[in-house]
């Protein structure tokens, strides 16, 4: 690298963040490249006998879905919840607590349960994916999987993306649920309904296309979040400190990719 | 099979580069089958670059490398899964699937590349950890094994495939002198078994010198000397014989330079 002694403070400063720049455009180019080989691997593997394995996506799933049920449930019930009481004590004022009912099914299907199944699994999946790969980086087992002949984005990537595809929607309907629960409960308190009475009006007041929303969202955060931790995995280097640097900088970058794509999605969705 | 008479490996004046810097130039070697061919060299020589090329891992940035006849920088993705699935690999470090037990592991490219069933595979791999003298440790995780025991897994797996041509990295770094020496009896008693050609990198003189049957020498990217075991250890190139006798290669210290570098200011 050239480095320039006598360069300002701005012309410096401009320079890093074009790196940055750079290097952000680097890491989605990276990403887009996993995507498109796992996609041929998973169409056109089984012609070049390297089929992506059905067993390979189970246990994915397994993994990345049944066993974040326990945590996803808990959170999405808290957060109906407080998005009952929040939005009954905001309604108090104009006497309208009976809408918040209508409030919470729209919020929550179209956007905060599909967000909190992203952020669950992005914490979970996100750093557990991303060190698992990169383990298998610094241990030259990447380099023993391609000698085998078998190409690391057909065995290690494309079961992520396969089983974070199905497994993702699966997620959203029980966070839209259990937050719908959640707001229930709180909501049949405080307004002195039935639970089925309450019920009856979340139907009531959803389309379809609110869930289906969330639905197309999960998929997405399901993809970015393979992906992104996928390729964290694979750049980790720098032994122990390296792969804990690299499972940070996933999870936090799963965060941030799922919520500004769900921003930049629902700007879409809605107007 | 092949015709004995043409190389399993072939390379042509084969060049790589890291940044500036050649770390291979002009490299051409050819292995024969069914020989053992043991390349030396000291650290940095560019001895595990140049098997990062044979294997495939990187392209040339020059020159061409032929294995069992093909030109691996023109082969297409199935072919090279072809090609791959008649080489073994053995890694410095062993690079077992910590995921797996050792029996899966040497499974693996079975599973991978084979229709056979479980009880096929079974019996297959427990052949060749009897082979590499594992017989009954395939239920232990990697992390459970020693490092001498490790390499012989790793062996196994390399091998399970019956592979033609067979690939060591350093099989006796880090491990005792007993044990190193039960891997090199170990190297020959495949080659007589399983009648495979094998390439050794190694640093090793003793191991390089009772397994070889020919030796290539390396030295900052470039070929020394090639030959017999006898031809290099009666070569009278100055590097060789130093690195044969271990002798220390120090630069006489310029004490101008030497405060240069020690005063220089660097931002």
């Amino acid at each position: 690298m050239i480095t320039d002694t006598s360069s300002s403070f701005w012309s410096r400063f401009a320079e890093s963040v074009g790196r940055r720049f750079g290097r952000g455009v680097e890491d989605i180019g990276y990403g887009a490249a996993l995507l498109g080989e796992s996609l041929f691997w998973l169409f056109a593997g089984r012609w070049s006998r390297q089929p992506v394995r059905v067993q390979a996506v189970v246990n994915e799933m397994r993994e990345i879905g049944v066993a974040a049920i326990p945590v996803l449930a808990i959170l999405a019930f808290a957060n109906g919840a407080m998005m009952a009481m929040q939005g009954i004590y905001t309604l108090r004022e104009f006497g309208a607590e009976s809408r918040v009912i209508s409030g919470i099914a729209t919020a929550v299907t179209r956007e905060f349960g599909v967000l909190i199944a992203g952020i669950v699994v992005a914490g979970r999946s996100g750093s557990a994916i991303a060190a698992r790969i990169g383990t298998m980086q610094m241990a030259q087992e990447i380099y023993a999987l391609r000698v085998m002949g078998i190409a690391p984005v057909r065995y290690l990537v494309a079961p992520v993306v396969v089983a974070m595809l199905l497994i993702m929607p699966a997620m959203a309907v029980l966070s839209d649920l259990m937050a719908v629960v959640g707001g229930g409960v709180v909501s049949s308190m405080e307004l002195n309904i039935s639970m089925s009475v309450y019920l009856e009006r979340v139907v009531a007041s959803l389309v379809p296309g609110d869930v289906w929303q969330g639905l197309l969202k999960s998929v997405v955060f399901g993809v970015l979040i393979a992906l992104v931790a996928c390729s964290n995995g694979f750049n980790a280097s720098g032994g122990a400190e390296g792969l804990g640097r690299a499972t940070t900088r996933s999870v936090v970058l799963c965060i941030a990719a799922i919520v500004v794509a769900d921003m930049v999605s629902t700007f879409f969705l809605i107007l | 099979m092949e015709k004995t008479a043409t190389p399993v490996i072939e390379v042509e004046n084969l060049v790589a580069c890291y940044r500036e810097q050649r770390v291979l130039d002009e490299v051409s070697l050819d292995v024969r089958a069914g020989e053992i061919m043991v390349v030396m060299g000291g650290s940095g020589s560019g001895k595990s670059t140049l098997l990062r090329y044979l294997l495939g891992l990187q392209r040339p940035d020059a020159g061409v490398i032929r294995i069992f006849g093909q030109d691996i920088g023109s082969l297409s993705s199935r072919e090279w899964t072809g090609l791959r699935k008649k080489m073994g690999v053995s890694f410095q470090g062993g690079a077992l699937f910590n995921s797996m037990n050792v029996g899966d592991n040497v499974r693996m490219p079975l599973r991978e590349h084979t229709a056979l069933d479980e009880n096929t595979m079974r019996i297959m791999s427990r052949m060749k950890l009897e082979l590499v003298n594992l017989a009954g440790y395939e239920k232990l995780m990697p992390s459970q094994l020693s490092g001498g025991m490790l390499k012989r897994a790793a062996l196994a797996r390399a091998l399970v495939m019956d592979p033609a041509l067979l690939f060591f990295d350093e099989p006796s770094a880090g491990l005792d002198p007993v044990v190193a020496a039960d891997l090199d009896q170990l190297i020959l008693k495949i080659r007589d078994a399983m009648k495979v050609s094998i390439v050794v990198v190694t640093h090793e003189l003793d191991s390089a010198f009772k397994i070889a049957d020919r030796i290539t020498v390396l030295d900052r990217g470039r070929i020394l000397v090639s030959g017999t075991v006898d031809e290099v250890q009666n070569s009278d190139n100055a590097r060789v014989r130093n690195l044969l006798s271990r002798t220390s290669e120090e630069q006489p210290v310029d004490a101008k330079d030497y405060l240069r570098r020690l005063t220089e200011v660097v931002d």
